[in-house]
């Protein structure tokens, strides 16, 4: 028996063991994500918030269930909320459009953003959402714009920005409500620039393949935070949020309260020049050496 | 560059090569094609074209200047589907002979200096991933700093796929790049090109001061395929179309490749021609305080105050003095 030939075949085996068994982990963690037991944004605010106010509409046209938001206070100092919200019975979801948000809902984000802004107060956004919401009304009506000013507005913003990821953050949707000065990731959420289905559909030409392009497109916290794409994993009770929803808030409000006081430390003008340093730092790329 | 080339046949002779417009289906010389900025001549059809053709087209002969073109497209997530992502970028790149899906440099239009980013469908579709997203950063700071205007041609599907939530972050960091530019106030003017679809639209290109179209060009954030599978709606046969988002309210114009670069230019000449008002900003900065806004500050509260204590006597939205109030009170 040539024994390097047998030593690589074990390698090889390994390897793929260990391939298999991320792309368990990840089809996994996609899973919890997106468990409807999973505590939603409103808990979170129930959790979190003393005295919610929840403040609706975009002042233009609509009120959109797909994104809720308020004053309330947090740790003794009033703040401004906003989050995706996906709701858990059937009727809830439909409600909520099952959390994608339409132009409305992004515009709703805005004034709400430009209200804290206005009144020196803090904001906590909740992302969750499979995406924007795709409809025909939803395009006609701007969503492409919507979701670029809210951003723009994000990144405008002097008052500290905590945004929390805690399910799905599908794409330009959860984007809008993530330009933030600190991103926090629960352990089983996910972040993703398209859905496992959609990025199969594509690039295998086949959804059924949404296991292999969620392990492709290393959606999770623990490949986010290296990249520093996210700031901080907050753990969650053992098997996920939906089994402790009150002991994931605690630690989700632990994660937050020390956020705040970091950015709190801040004069306005530098919280707004560090978040914008922050989103320019984002991406890998090489040939830096080549030219000065 | 993406040129659909049919080659026709014409009888029994020797092979020619013509140009079959997809929309119109009638045939040109490939040449005169070209001459024509890759419009069809008989029923003006606009052709995608790459980024090196959009910059000859747009750029005063000689004067684009690349810069960025060293940043190297990196695999960060090891992403493999069907292909390895560096073949995939390695094929692009030899198809294209570009290094990237966008080309950024400096230029003139028209005469009127500027920074130019020009995106290429052709180049993995066009979509967005760290590189292109850190070349616009480079570009905007660029344009503010030197106070050069922007414009970026945007032709793209999306945000790239193969670099993951990077990708997705680009949205966000070509979103702070315009902040940059908009600080600066420095003007900002993007065309989008077919198609201009995805994280693109959400993001930078939306946000610039004028945002005009090609006509036909197909432009949304979410596609039809998407749309009928999720919602299962009728979509309306010119759903996307640059004509349709016109009228929706969605873009400042549609401009005709032939008329595209006198219309940039003018657009950043008008853009840049309140520089005579910037001198009149900070002459009034320079002054010391208590000049005539100050004044007319103070008649406005007067008046205010006056039609507080005769109530009845003038609406608060009155556009006339009160009674017992000078316009100009003594200073």
């Amino acid at each position: 028996m040539n024994l390097s030939e047998e030593a690589d075949r074990l390698q090889g085996l390994l390897k793929s063991h260990r391939h298999e068994r991320r792309r368990h982990d990840t089809w996994l963690t996609v899973q919890i994500a997106r468990n409807k037991d999973r505590p939603r944004t409103s808990e979170y605010i129930e959790f979190l918030i003393d005295g919610f106010e929840e403040l609706k509409g975009d002042r233009l046209r609509a009120d959109d269930r797909a994104v809720i938001g308020g004053l309330g206070w947090f740790d003794g100092r009033a703040v401004v909320v906003v989050g995706h919200q996906k709701g858990r019975t059937l009727d809830e979801q439909t409600r909520h459009s099952f959390g994608m948000a339409k132009p409305e809902g992004y515009r709703k984000a805005q004034r709400l953003f430009a209200l804290a802004e206005r009144h020196r107060l803090a904001v906590l956004t909740f992302v969750d959402t499979p995406g924007a919401y795709p409809g025909v009304a939803a395009e006609e009506g701007g969503q492409a714009r919507a979701i670029a000013e809210t951003m723009l507005t994000m990144a405008r913003l002097s008052v500290p920005i905590v945004a929390t990821l805690i399910g799905e953050g599908g794409s330009g949707g959860a984007l809008a409500l993530a330009v933030a000065d600190r991103v926090l990731m629960q352990e089983n959420a996910i972040y993703s620039v398209i859905s496992p289905e959609g990025c199969a559909a594509i690039l295998w030409r086949d959804a059924e393949f949404a296991p292999q392009a969620a392990e492709a497109l290393r959606p999770t916290a623990s490949h986010l935070l290296p990249l520093g794409i996210v700031d901080r994993v907050i753990e969650e009770p053992r098997g996920g949020a939906h089994l402790n929803p009150e002991g994931a808030a605690r630690r989700v409000h632990d994660a937050i309260a020390e956020a705040l006081r970091e950015l709190e430390e801040l004069t306005p003008r530098e919280r707004r020049l560090l978040r914008r340093e922050r989103f320019r730092k984002l991406g890998v790329w090489g040939g830096e050496g080549l030219l000065p | 560059m993406t040129v659909t080339v049919e080659i026709a046949r014409r009888g029994t002779g020797p092979q020619e090569r013509r140009w079959v417009c997809p929309k119109c289906r009638s045939d040109h010389d490939p040449a005169a094609v070209k001459e024509n900025l890759s419009v069809c001549p008989a029923c003006g059809f606009h052709q995608r074209i790459g980024a090196r053709e959009r910059i000859a087209q747009l750029a005063d002969e000689g004067t684009f200047v690349e810069y960025w073109g060293h940043l190297r497209t990196l695999d960060p997530l090891d992403f493999v589907d069907l292909e390895p992502y560096p073949e995939r970028v390695r094929e692009a790149q030899g198809a294209s002979r570009l290094t990237e899906a966008i080309v950024a440099g400096t230029a003139t239009i028209a005469a009127t200096p500027c920074v130019l980013a020009v995106m290429d469908f052709g180049f993995m579709g066009g979509s967005m991933g760290s590189v292109v997203g850190e070349k616009l950063w480079r570009a905007a700071a660029a344009a503010a700093d030197e106070g050069r205007p922007l414009v970026a041609v945007a032709s793209s599907g999306g945000a790239r796929m193969q670099e993951g939530a990077l990708s997705l972050m680009q949205m966000a960091k070509t979103t702070c790049a315009v902040d940059v530019v908009n600080d600066a106030r420095v003007p900002f003017v993007a065309v989008m090109a077919d198609p201009c679809t995805g994280g693109v639209v959400a993001s930078f290109v939306s946000l610039a001061d004028i945002c005009v179209a090609e006509p036909g060009a197909l432009l949304y954030f979410s596609g039809p395929r998407v749309i009928s599978q999720t919602t299962r709606e009728q979509l309306p046969a010119d759903f996307g179309s640059a004509e349709r988002n016109l009228v929706l309210g969605h873009l400042d114009a549609i401009v005709p490749r032939a008329e595209l670069k006198d219309k940039v230019a003018n657009y950043l000449r008008l853009l840049k021609g309140g520089g005579q008002l910037d001198g009149l900003e900070r002459r009034a900065a320079s002054r010391p305080r208590g000049g005539r806004t100050r004044r007319l500050a103070r008649a406005a509260s007067t008046r205010v105050a006056a039609a507080f204590k005769n109530p009845g006597s003038e609406s608060l939205g009155g556009s006339g003095p009160a009674p017992g109030s000078s316009e100009e009170p003594p200073a």
